[in-house]
């Protein structure tokens, strides 16, 4: 893959807000052309500050950023006409109609599509003629999409874009995503939904306070977490009577109580011995369970692992 | 929104297409903003309603001024007052509504994600109050004249001037004021100073020729002022080349000054 192939690059980027907060703390990555992009990290994580300095609405405190070759917030003109936006929050007049304010967007994006047409993808043409105030969040939701995808965009920028919708519109909305991306449109949205970001993301990056604190395919990221295997430490037994740990493959474990709880990146080896070992001193592993890693693991290891590092 | 939908529909992006052009962006804007101000009963009523009954209002007490040592009459201090309550009403104070609102709304932040320039998004959603503002002021000249029975004006020119530059600024004014306004609750006090002040010494109700000379040379330098002198001279016709210079000056510095103010100052999002 060439660096022309890159659409979206961020660079050491950094964000502060007037009163020394820093939002974004110096964030790398990369977005390749027709792929999706996932921000995935808990509220206040540095998601959207991160988000807007990538559509261009604010300038960057340090480090570059550049969508389809142009620096978004300096060559605004060049960008701005080839990208779609879907901010957190609406932003629409309460007083128009779904129409009007769908007409009032295709004055202002280049290549409009029609209006019906674009209402139509997101289900709301029997909603045109309804104030937006009288809409659901649900409904909120869809029309900020559909005017994301008015101008037919090369990029497309979602920020939480099925927070408030039911479990229906959430699958809608992943079909229309999927959609996009199989027809070359590349997409970064951020989100605080794992099931989002494992079932969506081509790639994804892990934002925890201001940085990214892992990134890659999901099962990259995932591969990085290691599995538990947890049990109740058999009557009559000490944590020293276990069989050695390090040559099943156990990373580190730890007792709370009678319950052991063990961490390994070979949870096949691990697993076996342990059991092998249990059958052979006719115990019974009470309260067993064997978790391989997996995208929420990741998630709150990180979350974790910062705030005892702090 | 079914999934057969999108694959009847697909969206594919699109590499080349016809960008559009400022003015056309600030249309569709323009055209979706007189849509909400005509669906706004509160600020249809100050803007069309309140200019006349003011004029109406203030006729019984300018026919009680003594104006015989200043050349003007009650039709030369009547009119240039009615075009500036429309000026402070019609455009102002709806503009502040306007932009304050809008910001509330989150309005503005979006529009910000799209292909419209700060400049044409303040512009565009000024259209409609700049467009109410001056229908008014020809309404409210051609109404005092016929009532009044005023003679043509002697240097139109003058007044037109005024016209125009007096909308230009209030519009710079109203963002300048809503860059310090925090709610739509807080516009409706936010934008008294300027109201109260422009009536009081901007020769609005009482003219400067009849003021105390300290106190007039003083509202000389408020915003309105130059506005209301170039309407009246425009009428009268009596201005100096200097005194119309100092008032063009005035009415500029103060459209530099808000629009600089609004560069450095203007929010684009709610405080949170």
């Amino acid at each position: 893959m060439t660096d022309d192939d890159y659409v979206i690059e961020a660079e050491d980027l950094r964000r502060t807000y007037a009163g020394g907060f820093e939002a974004v703390t110096g964030i790398t990555f990369r977005a390749a052309r027709g792929e999706i992009f996932a921000l995935l990290g808990t509220n206040g994580a540095g998601k959207t500050s991160t988000v807007e300095l990538l559509e261009g609405l604010a300038r960057p405190d340090g480090g570059s950023v550049r969508v389809l070759g142009h620096d978004p917030y300096r060559e605004r003109a060049a960008v701005r006409p080839r990208i779609g936006v879907m901010l957190q929050e609406g932003g629409f007049p309460a007083e128009l109609t779904v129409a009007e304010t769908t007409r009032m967007w295709a004055g202002c994006t280049s290549g409009a599509r029609p209006v019906g047409e674009a209402l139509e993808t997101v289900g709301l043409t029997r909603r045109s003629d309804v104030r937006v105030k009288q809409l659901s969040g649900g409904e909120k939701r869809r029309l900020d999409l559909a005017l994301a995808l008015l101008g037919r965009p090369e990029v497309l920028f979602l920020d939480e874009p099925t927070t408030g919708l039911d479990a229906e519109g959430r699958r809608e909305t992943w079909e229309l995503v999927r959609t996009l991306r199989d027809a070359g449109t590349t997409v970064l949205l951020t989100t605080h939904y794992l099931e989002e970001a494992e079932g969506l993301a081509d790639r994804l990056a892990i934002m925890h306070e201001g940085r990214i604190a892992a990134e890659g395919r999901v099962d990259e990221v995932v591969a990085a977490q290691p599995s538990h295997i947890s049990f109740e430490l058999p009557e009559g037994f000490l944590a020293g009577d276990l069989p050695p740990l390090a040559p099943l493959g156990i990373r580190s474990h730890e007792t709370v109580g009678r319950t052991i709880r063990l961490r390994t990146f070979e949870l096949q080896r691990a697993a076996t011995g342990l059991l092998l070992w249990a059958q052979e001193q006719r115990v019974e592993l009470r309260g067993l369970g064997v978790r391989s890693a997996s995208l929420e693991e990741a998630f709150l290891h990180i979350a974790k692992d910062q705030e005892t590092t702090r | 929104m079914s999934s057969t939908d999108t694959v009847r529909h697909p969206i594919a992006a699109q590499s080349t297409r016809t960008v559009t052009t400022a003015g056309a962006r600030m249309t569709a804007l323009a055209r979706a903003e007189l849509a909400l101000l005509g669906r706004n009963r509160a600020t249809m009523f100050t803007a069309l309603v309140l200019p006349a009954m003011l004029t109406f209002a203030m006729s019984s007490a300018v026919k009680e001024m003594e104006l015989e040592d200043t050349g003007l009459s009650v039709g030369t201090v009547l009119l240039p007052g009615a075009l500036g309550y429309s000026l402070l009403f019609a455009v102002y104070s709806t503009l502040v509504g306007v932009f304050v609102v809008r910001r509330e709304e989150l309005v503005l932040k979006r529009l910000r994600t799209g292909e419209l320039r700060d400049t044409e998004i303040l512009a565009g959603a000024s259209l409609p109050a700049v467009a109410i503002g001056l229908a008014q002021c020809v309404v409210l000249a051609v109404g005092c004249t016929l009532a009044l029975d005023i003679p043509a004006p002697r240097a139109g020119w003058l007044a037109l001037a005024g016209i125009l530059l007096g909308v230009v600024m209030s519009c710079a004014l109203a963002a300048t004021t809503a860059a310090f306004t925090r709610s739509a609750e807080g516009a409706q006090i936010s934008v008294m100073p300027l109201m109260l002040v422009s009536m009081a010494g901007s020769g609005m109700v009482v003219p400067l020729d009849v003021m105390p000379e300290r106190i007039a040379s003083v509202c000389e330098l408020l915003p309105l002022t130059p506005v209301i002198g170039l309407i009246r001279d425009g009428w009268t016709g009596g201005a100096s080349a200097g005194e119309t210079f100092g008032q063009l000056a005035v009415v500029m510095a103060w459209t530099i000054i808000s629009v600089f103010a609004v560069q450095r100052r203007f929010r684009w999002e709610p405080r949170r």
